[in-house]
Parts: structure tokens; sequence; C-alpha cells
């Protein structure tokens, strides 16, 4: 119980000073909307093309957006050197983990959800024929995104380059995720329910949460103390 | 049982040795100063001590385990070079933060009573970029003394303190050798420290020059020990 108390301790913090400041969600938010607009504007696209790139327009706009969010996640640790008292803590590296994990997937949502709607509009796209099946690819490949950006946002939190580092070492690491998001979120905005085709999709999403939440609540204490 | 013992460490960066077979201990209820030039290896053996970084070999104990468990990480209390603490909350808020992630019994009770000792209580709900830098130091103060910690380690901590945060961080540090808890700091304020402690550490270069009780003459004229033992 201790694991997910602290976990949820390391999350309510890291959302306080976010909603605090705004720094992190004002700059993905703004950034998501303005891709969304703008790419509107400049292809004009017919309905037909529109569903065939609205999974691959969405999730580069929300892994985009997202890795603003998610490289100030260690960063944030960093003045004032509050990083060496999370470490000094009785906690695990893995409720450490997943806190700041749980917090950067809370902020990340509540982007794509806002971007959504403006999606819909900009493209005069119904997208809410699988509401309830969109909404767990999202969370799904959110969670993905999360997981990787949280856990390479550990790994170079350190690094003077941090902000250049981070998402050329996280985009490669997303590929499987994005692109199973990417063919759902496509089929699900087109109407087709979850299943058949899509099931080898989810399943390969499902795997990646899986496997790499595994591995980050194992590896972040060697990562962030050697 | 010792409650600080490091024996052979060893640290590298790239081929340099940052610290060459150190061995340092203190045993509980005493003050260990280590003191030494700038890139001395203080800060790293502190670091090392504490469990955030590795050593590159040898090994440090505390209270003979190792200083990443978790039951010997709630037994130490750290002031680093920062203060540590957020900057977007306030004091209260750190001080509960920390007082739940070490799993106090009452951590809002805590909180609020190091506010009250460290004189911040009257400002406990404004946020901490606001306060000036003697309160943040103090903060920082109250967060590390927060869990009422076996062992403290210090580094530099009284660097860049007004007169009123020494006094306080002087008095709490007395109070807690009178406990018989443990002491180590490194420090460059050689005439704060050696009130302070009971045995003093030289490091020259990464080794250790002089390790032993402090005595009257390095009281009496703080650079005698680098005269003596250091490089002059």
């Amino acid at each position: 119980m201790d694991f997910f108390r602290q976990a949820l301790v390391i999350a309510r913090k890291d959302l306080r000073a976010e909603l605090r400041t705004k720094e992190a969600i004002n700059a993905s938010l703004a950034f998501a909307i303005v891709i969304l607009v703008l790419f509107s504007f400049a292809f004009d696209p017919s309905e037909d093309q529109t569903r065939e790139m609205s999974g691959g327009l969405l999730w580069i706009v929300f892994a985009f957006a997202g890795t603003l969010v998610l490289n100030r996640s260690f960063a944030r640790e960093v003045p004032n050197d509050c990083l060496d008292a999370l470490l000094a803590a009785p906690i695990s590296g893995g409720a450490l983990f997943l806190g700041k994990a749980l917090a950067n997937f809370a902020l990340v949502m509540a982007v794509e959800l806002v971007s959504l709607p403006v999606f819909g509009i900009f493209y005069n796209v119904h997208w809410t024929s699988q509401f309830w099946s969109l909404l767990l690819v999202l969370a799904l490949g959110t969670w993905g995104l999360t997981v990787i950006g949280t856990i390479f946002s550990a790994l170079t939190v350190n690094i003077r380059l941090r902000e250049l580092m981070a998402p050329l070492l996280v985009y490669p690491m997303m590929i499987p995720a994005l692109m199973s998001a990417m063919q759902l979120s496509m089929q699900l905005i087109a109407g087709k329910p979850l299943g058949g085709e899509n099931q080898i999709w989810l399943r390969l999403l499902v795997a990646f949460d899986v496997i790499f939440t595994a591995l980050s609540l194992f590896l972040l204490e060697t990562v962030l103390v050697g | 049982m010792r409650a600080v013992a490091a024996e052979g460490v060893w640290k590298f960066y790239g081929d340099y040795p940052a610290l060459r077979d150190v061995i340092v201990h203190a045993d509980p209820g005493t003050c260990l100063a280590l003191i030494g030039r700038n890139g001395a290896g203080k800060t790293t053996l502190l670091r090392i001590i504490g469990g955030f970084s590795k050593a590159g070999r040898g090994q440090v104990k505390i209270f003979d385990k190792d200083p990443r468990e978790t039951e010997t990480r709630r037994r130490v209390g750290f002031i680093g070079h920062g203060i540590s603490v957020y900057d977007e909350l306030s004091a209260f808020e750190n001080l509960s933060l920390f007082g739940r992630l070490y799993n106090l019994p009452d951590p809002r009770k805590s909180a609020m009573e190091w506010l009250e000792r460290t004189g911040l209580d009257r400002v406990k709900d404004g946020l901490v970029r606001e306060f000036s830098r003697g309160m943040r130091q103090r903060l920082a103060v109250a967060r590390a003394f927060l869990h009422e910690p076996s062992v403290l380690l210090l580094d530099e901590p009284f660097t860049a303190l007004d007169d009123r945060a020494i006094a306080v961080l002087q008095r709490l540090l007395h109070e807690a050798l009178a406990e018989g808890r443990t002491v180590v700091m490194s420090t460059h304020q050689l005439r704060e420290a050696l009130e302070l402690a009971t045995h003093v550490a030289l490091l020259n270069r990464g080794k250790i020059a002089f390790h032993g009780e402090r005595t009257p003459e390095m009281v009496a004229d703080p650079g005698w020990v680098y005269a003596r033992y250091g490089e002059g």
C-alpha cells in the first residue's frame, strides 16, 4: 500500500506544481491546437483524405505536444536540487516513476481531450461514433508515450542539452506504440469498431504498455543513482 | 556499531580518481567535519555516503546497512548545495509533502512544528519562490530535520546562510548531538564547523590526509590542520 500511496503523493505534488505555473501544459496545448489549425488551412483535405490521415495527424500532434510535458517531468526537480531530496526520501524508484508517470498521463490526456474537438471542428470530422473505444485507445497510447517520456526524462535529467536529447531518444522508442495508436484511431474515427483486423494493433499497444511500464518501474533507481 | 563507515572508497570521473581509498567513520553522537580545499572530494564523498552516487570501489555503511536501503534512508537527513524544496509550493505544503514521503504519523502536525522551530510559521502559506534567501535556507533545514533523522549529512551547511539561519542551524545541530545523533558535514567555514565537530577528516586531492579527534590547536587556529597535514 505504501508504494501506491507514495506514488499518489508524488503525482499530486507534480500536478499541483504544474497547475500553479502552467508552464508545460500551456505550451503543450497551444502547440497542439496551432498545429491542428495550421494543417487544416494548409492542406484543406477532403472527408476521405481526412479519415485516412486522422490517426497519423492526431498522434503526431499528441507525440510532439506531449513531449513538451514529458520533458519537464524530471527537469522540474533540477532547480533547487529537489531530485536529491526525492532520492534521499525512503521511496522506491518504482513509486517515484509511477507517481511522475500518473501526473504526466493526466496532463497529456487533458491536452488530447481538448485537442480532439478542435480536430473535429477544423477537419469537419464526426469522431464520436466510437467514442468509448477511441477513449480506450487514447488512454493506452498516451500511457505508452508517458512511460517512455518519463523514463527518458529521468535518463536525460543531468544532461546539459536535455531539451534536444530527450526527443531524439524518445521518438524512435515510441514507434510501436504510435503505429498501433495511429492505426486504431484511424479505423475508429472511420466508424469501424474495435476487434477483427484491429486486434493485432490493440494487442501490440497493450504489450508495449505492459513491457515498458514493468521495465521502467524496475530501472528508474538504476537510471538515477547508477 | 558505527553510525557511518566508509571503507576503501574510490570514485572515478572518467580516468580521474576523485576519491582514493578513503576510509572515514563516525560513531553515534559525534560530529565529523570533512574539510579540504575546493575539488578535494568532500561533496563526492558526502553524496556517496548519502546514497546519491555509487562508489567505484569500496563500500559505505550507515548503521551497518547500505545507504540505498529504505530503512537507512528513513534514518538520514541531508542538506546539499540546493535547498531541495519546491518553489511552486508553500512552506507548509513542502514540509507536509516530505512528511508523507517519510511516512510520518501526522505529517501536517510535524510540518507545523518544524515551521515554528525555524521561525517560518507566520509565512507557512507563502510560496517558497516569494521567500528571501535566509527563509529558504531555514526551510531547507526544517526539511532535513523533519523526520528526526539519526544521521545528518550536511554539505557546506553554513555557506550563504544569514546570521539567523546560522543560529537556527547551530542550535539544532547542538540539540541533535546532545540527543545522540550523528552529524557529518563538509565545510569551508572552519570556525563554525570546528565549534561543533568532535572529529575532523581532511581530504587532500581525494585522499584522507588526516582523520582524528578535534584538538584544542584546531579550535584556537582553524588553519592549523591545513598547515600541519594539508598543502599549507
